[in-house]
């Protein structure tokens, strides 16, 4: 049974880290677009008086 | 099994009959609104201007109140009694009774606010900032709206606590508890609207006290104003983490981490009003700041959301075949409005985000406090994001609770009313974001403010907006077309509730987070951090107070 | 409780770019001085006129303070006083004004002077006028069915 489970464990671990790099890339796009809005509206606070 | 709940169980009839009475009210509240925003874009534009001496704020007024309040109250408490009914259990007599009661309540009172404004005597828009004086029934309507919701909420936690007796040591059903965690959010945030409605506004509209206290008012209202918008947001989250899975045939990525989130949002959506205040007097900037900081606390759990969603979709795109880094993007039900709807309210969370992110950002506000800007980032998230979700809703369960079903050709036209929705509102909010930072203010009628240059720049984005507004129209009208189908003559049939099943079933959700004292009393604890010291400061040093004023 | 470990990267890059934006408005307010228009001063709302300085609004030349200018304004439904003044460009001026009436909004359009003013509270702003044209002030707070209709002018002009 404690081996049995071992296994599984193991197996869930391997997919955990290779099946989910669409996710990692949309989420980051996510990431850098927030990045970006908020960057721009910062400048604009800066360049204005 | 906890979370697996047998797919034929329906929502009990005297239970639907509760939620139907809910959505209808919710619809009409939209048909009004929308003619209201149609007309409000077309007045902005310069190009048109309305008849019979109607005001321009007698409209905009009735355009926040319908869509802001009675539509979202209407439809979350509609939906959330749904939810509660299907996943814990039909509601006892006595819950049922509840839900009769707080739906009665709330309409009784929507039916005076309205009749208030209509007769121009509460042209204060939907945040009635003191010292604009209205009638005091308009007041004491949205109270009696406010405590029908309480009691409404009462059945759902009524049949939670029923549930959990029934099933001690078990953690309760994921969308069960998401709905106990918004309603007890939405009744610790409302006690900041009723205070200032009951102890401030409603005797001095009464004319029973001479003066108002201002800032206090306002510091009131947005301690509520803040989790409002969250009481949109979470259950269109409940119906991405919950009912999304099941509709496009995978899993619910982690019942654990989506309960996490929700009790993030039960801590950190109250104690974060000020950054509502940002530009205003007497209140101290360093607390103003530390509202900031907690205000970027509540971004952490839809940062973990947006994750949740990607992965829901790549695991269910990759047991399919797709493959590359997106191929499982493709392979998703594009041709099922019961997800395509709501997606295109997931895609505009990602801008609606990013701009609130701006908003929070302490100073940065004053590049766009009270532009447009702001109106077009509420246009995202509560009119987009939100909104298309709860419609996506609509598409099932209105079939669901009128024992009907979605036909493929009112599918495809639900399909078609996502798309347009989407069109229009990428034209009226992009338009509305962009002239917001050029300085176009919100809540305004058209005016070229005595012909400067700024403000004439301004009026092509406000055409734009005209045509945005303009196909939005068309989207409730489609929107209504298949909702009066779906109620009452869409052909007889079973139509799904769709309630999705966690991938990893062994993995139990800890019983920590039904552990209500806990979590209230951390709530209680952060509130009052960020607020007692501020408010203390802002009753002490208080000016004499404000007289009322009708400058409508 | 598990969390996936690429979700986990997300939460640590996304937190810590929540905590960047943080730092950045931090010290640009607290180090550098950029704090949200935040004044504690009081005024009585029924006597504005008779108060200092709002018994004199418009623009006043000041010395041995820490900007060369005060230009002060009196909001009211629907209407600010003064309705258009001129500014020299380069000049360090303090905004300072109230309301008589019910909230109005201050912001001059195309710059970061934006504020709330409430009755019974004065709201101050400083900045240094260095890009010339005109501006336009507009009330951004709902006050009334003239709301649309008040505003000021301000001109940066060079001398």
């Amino acid at each position: 049974m404690a081996k049995a489970e071992l296994k599984t464990e193991q197996k869930t671990e391997i997919e955990d880290s290779s099946s989910l790099k669409g996710t990692l890339a949309s989420v980051f796009f996510l990431g850098l677009f927030i990045v970006i809005t908020w960057v721009s509206v910062y400048m604009l606070f800066v360049e204005r008086f | 099994m906890i979370n697996s709940v047998s797919a034929k169980v329906k929502v009990d009839p005297k239970d639907a009959k509760v939620s139907m009475a809910h959505f209808y009210v919710a619809f009409i509240a939209l048909a009004l609104g929308g003619l209201m925003g149609l007309l409000q874009v077309l007045v902005r534009s310069g190009k048109f201007e309305l008849p019979l001496g109607i005001g321009y704020y007698e409209i905009l007024t009735t355009h926040g109140v319908l869509m802001g309040l009675i539509l979202t109250t209407f439809f979350i408490m509609g939906f959330q009694y749904a939810a509660v009914s299907k996943t814990a259990g039909t509601h006892s007599n006595a819950a049922r009774r509840a839900g009769w009661i707080g739906f009665w309540l709330m309409t009784i009172g929507t039916l005076m606010a309205a009749a208030m404004i209509l007769t121009n005597k509460a042209s204060v828009l939907y945040t009635f900032y003191a010292p604009l004086q209205a009638h005091w029934i308009f007041y004491l309507g949205l109270t009696l709206v406010v405590v029908g919701s309480w009691v409404d909420g009462a059945a759902q936690i009524m049949t939670y606590a029923k549930w959990r007796k029934n099933n001690p040591g078990k953690p309760s059903p994921l969308l069960t508890f998401m709905a106990v965690i918004n309603t007890v959010m939405w009744i610790v945030a409302t006690l900041g609207v009723a205070s200032t409605v009951l102890f401030q506004l409603l005797p001095w509209s009464l004319g029973l006290v001479d003066r108002v206290d201002v800032l206090v008012s306002r510091t009131l209202f947005w301690y509520f104003g803040h989790p409002l918008v969250y009481f949109w947001l979470l259950p269109a989250y409940m119906a991405w983490y919950v009912v999304i899975p099941k509709v496009i045939g995978g899993k619910i990525f982690s019942d654990s981490l989506a309960r996490l989130t929700f009790i993030l949002f039960l801590l950190f959506s109250v104690p974060v009003g000020f950054h509502h205040q940002l530009m205003e007097p007497g209140i101290d900037p360093a607390w103003k700041f530390i509202q900031v900081i907690l205000t970027f606390m509540v971004v952490i759990p839809s940062l973990m959301t947006a994750f949740s969603l990607f992965a829901t979709f790549e695991r269910y795109g990759r047991s399919k075949g797709a493959k590359g880094l997106f191929g499982w993007f493709k392979v998703l039900p594009w041709n099922d409005a019961r997800f395509t709807v709501p997606f295109i309210g997931m895609v505009a969370f990602i801008p609606a985000g990013a701009g609130g992110i701006v908003n929070a950002s302490n100073q940065m506000d004053q590049v766009v406090h009270n532009t447009i800007w702001v109106t077009g980032h509420f246009h995202l998230t509560v009119a987009t994001a939100v909104l298309l979700t709860f419609l996506g809703v609509s598409y099932w369960l209105v079939p669901h609770l009128t024992g009907r079903k979605l036909t493929k050709s009112m599918n495809k036209l639900a399909i078609i009313q996502g798309w347009v929705w989407f069109i229009g509102m990428t034209f009226m909010s992009v338009a509305m974001h962009l002239e917001g930072l050029l300085g176009g203010p919100r809540r305004s009628s058209f005016s070229t403010y005595g012909n400067s240059q700024q403000a004439l720049d301004w009026i092509p984005y406000q055409i734009a907006q005209a045509v945005g507004g303009s196909i939005l129209f068309i989207g409730i009208i489609l929107f209504l077309i298949i909702f009066i189908n779906l109620a009452f003559f869409a052909p007889k049939g079973e139509e799904e509730f769709p309630v999705g099943e966690a991938e990893n079933l062994e993995e139990k959700a800890p019983l920590v987070f039904e552990n209500w004292k806990l979590w209230l009393g951390i709530t209680a604890v952060l509130i009052l951090f960020a607020y007692t010291v501020p408010f203390i400061d802002i009753i002490q040093n208080a000016p004499i107070g404000s007289k009322g004023f009708k400058t409508w | 409780m598990h969390m996936h470990k690429l979700e986990k990267i997300w939460l640590i890059v996304g937190v810590s770019c929540l905590v960047l934006f943080l730092t950045t408005i931090g010290v640009s307010a607290f180090y550098l001085g950029n704090k949200p228009p935040s004044c504690l001063t009081t005024v009585d709302p029924d006597k504005v006129d008779q108060q200092k300085p709002f018994d004199k609004p418009g623009l006043h030349k000041v010395e041995g303070k820490d900007w060369d200018y005060e230009l002060v304004y009196v909001a009211q439904a629907f209407s600010y006083n003064p309705a258009q003044v001129k500014v020299p460009l380069g000049a360090k001026v303090k905004v300072i004004a109230t309301t008589k009436d019910v909230i109005h909004g201050f912001e001059v359009a195309g710059t970061n002077i934006n504020m709330m003013l409430e009755p019974g509270y004065v709201s101050e702003y400083t900045t240094t006028f260095n890009k010339a044209g005109e501006y336009l002030v507009v009330c951004n707070e709902y006050c009334g069915s003239g709301h649309h209709l008040m505003f000021s002018k301000i001109e940066v002009v060079k001398q």
